[in-house]
């Protein structure tokens, strides 16, 4: 039962069942759309991004938990981020979901870091990182569907 | 609307002998061990089944004492594995009733089987305006096969609708048959849902104005007796791994004439009876259609998995497993909160539900840590979701060595899904 209260933490179902900046934005000026094949878990991310900054950012879709509060935080985490803020903080948030090791320079996850059991569950890591992926997609403007397969 | 005819009904004779669910599970090694320090209880066979030892031993033994290649060698290795190759078609042969074992097509499993009527069949005969019947339960190896198909040659692909308890709407399905359709392929048993179709009678139906059918039978074989002289399909596909055998071999059954009219499907060695550089004669059924060197190990080790469950009997295994559907169905039944998806009069094997609040992947995740395998997900057949309006579901298959004690576990763990989830 261990692994799975850490996996499943308060904080993750909270935003599971109550997801954070969900919904559409109409003013967004990027997005695209992820998916995973494997449970069926789709998302739409919508970023409104002025000049290097993200500004605003929702989602909309149907998901796991995991995949449902992972999306929540991210969207809440990323506010106000830069662009080269936003993709540090994915890559720490990878390392953390796959068990690597922290680097010197790992920006502080914040909540994010609730996500950390993720890696007792490899298969659920693409669970945790469907959202991520897909905002990268979203900021890169290739607005293609992104699949985790 | 009465979708399901009486005839939909597995065979199962009440007087077929008592299956000994503990010896059998004495013979598959993998269901001893423990998963999270509990006992496994896989509840994932409509995926794929365990082995049998006598399985794992004949493909050990071919490896160990006659591995060779077939129908060509002089030498004793060679005879030896042609013997058990061809001995394993027999066993197929007497297993689905085939009137002739040139009947019966060794391919990698039922996907291949079903590319291969499309493509070889399929192109042969389907044409522009045409149209390729399917239900709304299909696998998607028994969708995209005929989308391939139909794109190709301008045809029409329509698919016969579902009620909400998973039943093809025979009526609906009777209708759809009209002088452009070419081709039906049905699955004998759904892989999501487990509903059984009866496909005899919608053989019949197709028979009437002349149109083939092809039945999608890897769900029923390990779970029904099954007779294509009976049923009069013009082709079944199954798989060996779901009927204990192992992954990579399957079947094509075909009637010979059908299969003498076809193209070939692939071309190499082993499918020609001669080749120059201006023309090639193709060898004579089932040859036509094994270009290449066949997965023999495979076909041995399938051929070891059919003596198995025949020495059992498909009755008694019908029987056994038949009570164990009911009593799962009750079981989940009583959980609030969680619906069955999939509630066919007639079904086999398969128990596929929803959980209110919670998404079936975080119920796999629990479940799996209290030792118990299912499977969540869309099971390949997106469509068949959509129908029900669910994105996904969580699936838990039944095979001969399941026990009431592991449907308890399964229900004990559902109860702690929703107590993780504070339900």
């Amino acid at each position: 039962m261990t692994d799975l209260q850490d996996l499943y933490q308060e904080l993750i179902l909270d935003h599971g069942r109550r997801p954070r900046n969900f919904g559409k934005l109409v003013d967004a000026n990027k997005t695209a759309e992820g998916y995973n094949p494997l449970c069926g878990d789709k998302i739409r991310i919508y970023v409104k991004v002025g000049g290097d900054v993200v500004e605003d950012i929702k989602f909309e879709g149907a998901g796991c938990a995991i995949s449902t509060a992972s999306a929540s935080i991210m969207t809440d985490a990323l506010k106000g981020k830069s662009r080269s803020e936003s993709e540090k903080l994915f890559k720490a948030f990878h390392d953390l979901v796959t068990g690597q090791q922290r680097g010197p320079e790992t920006p502080d996850l914040g909540k994010l870091e609730v996500f950390s059991g993720v890696s007792e569950f490899p298969t659920r890591v693409k669970c945790a990182t469907l959202s991520w992926h897909t905002l990268r997609a979203a900021l890169s403007g290739e607005g293609e569907v992104v699949s985790t397969e | 609307m009465k979708a399901i005819g009486k005839e939909a009904k597995l065979k199962t004779t009440d007087n077929a002998p008592k299956l000994d669910v503990h010896k059998i599970r004495q013979d598959f090694p993998i269901l001893k061990q423990l998963a999270y320090g509990k006992p496994l209880a896989y509840l994932d066979n409509a995926a794929t089944s365990q082995k049998p030892q006598a399985v794992i031993d004949a493909m050990l033994r071919y490896y160990t004492d006659d591995n060779s290649n077939i129908h060509r060698g002089v030498h004793l290795l060679s005879e030896r594995a042609t013997h058990q190759y061809e001995a394993s078609r027999e066993k197929v042969r007497r297993f689905i009733n085939a009137r002739d074992k040139k009947e019966i097509i060794f391919v990698r499993g039922t996907t291949e089987a079903l590319n291969l009527v499309a493509q070889s069949y399929g192109r042969a005969n389907v044409n522009a305006g045409d149209e390729v019947l399917i239900t709304a339960l299909e696998h998607h190896s028994n969708i995209v096969p005929w989308q391939i198909l139909c794109s190709e040659k301008n045809a029409r692909l329509r698919v016969a609708p579902i009620n909400d308890a998973g039943e093809v709407l025979l009526d609906k399905f009777a209708e759809l048959i009209n002088e452009r359709t070419k081709l039906i392929s049905i699955a004998h048993v759904s892989n999501a849902l487990g509903t059984i179709n009866p496909v005899r009678k919608m053989v019949a139906l197709a028979h009437q104005r002349n149109i083939r059918v092809v039945i999608d039978g890897a769900q029923a074989a390990p779970h029904t007796r099954i007779d294509v002289q009976d049923l009069d399909c013009d082709f079944y596909a199954f798989s060996g791994h779901k009927v204990y055998g192992p992954t990579g071999i399957g079947v094509l059954y075909g009637k010979s004439d059908l299969l003498e009219s076809m193209p070939p499907y692939q071309g190499g060695g082993d499918m020609t009876a001669s080749v120059t550089f201006q023309k090639t004669t193709y060898n004579t059924l089932p040859y036509k259609f094994e270009a290449g060197t066949p997965n023999i190990a495979g076909t041995i080790g399938l051929g070891e998995a059919i003596d198995y469950v025949s020495e059992i009997g498909l009755d008694s295994i019908a029987r056994y497993e038949h009570d164990l559907l009911s009593y799962g169905t009750e079981s989940l039944s009583q959980v609030p909160g969680l619906r069955l998806i999939g509630t066919a009069k007639e079904k086999a094997g398969v128990l596929s539900f929803v959980i209110e609040g919670v998404h079936p992947h975080d119920v796999g995740t629990v479940l799996d840590r209290e030792g118990v395998a299912i499977r969540t997900g869309h099971h390949c057949a997106m469509p068949l979701m959509e129908r029900f309006g669910v994105p996904a579901t969580a699936r838990a298959s039944l095979a001969m060595y399941n026990t009431r004690e592991e449907i308890d576990v399964l229900v004990a763990g559902i109860h702690k899904v929703k107590e993780v989830f504070a339900l």
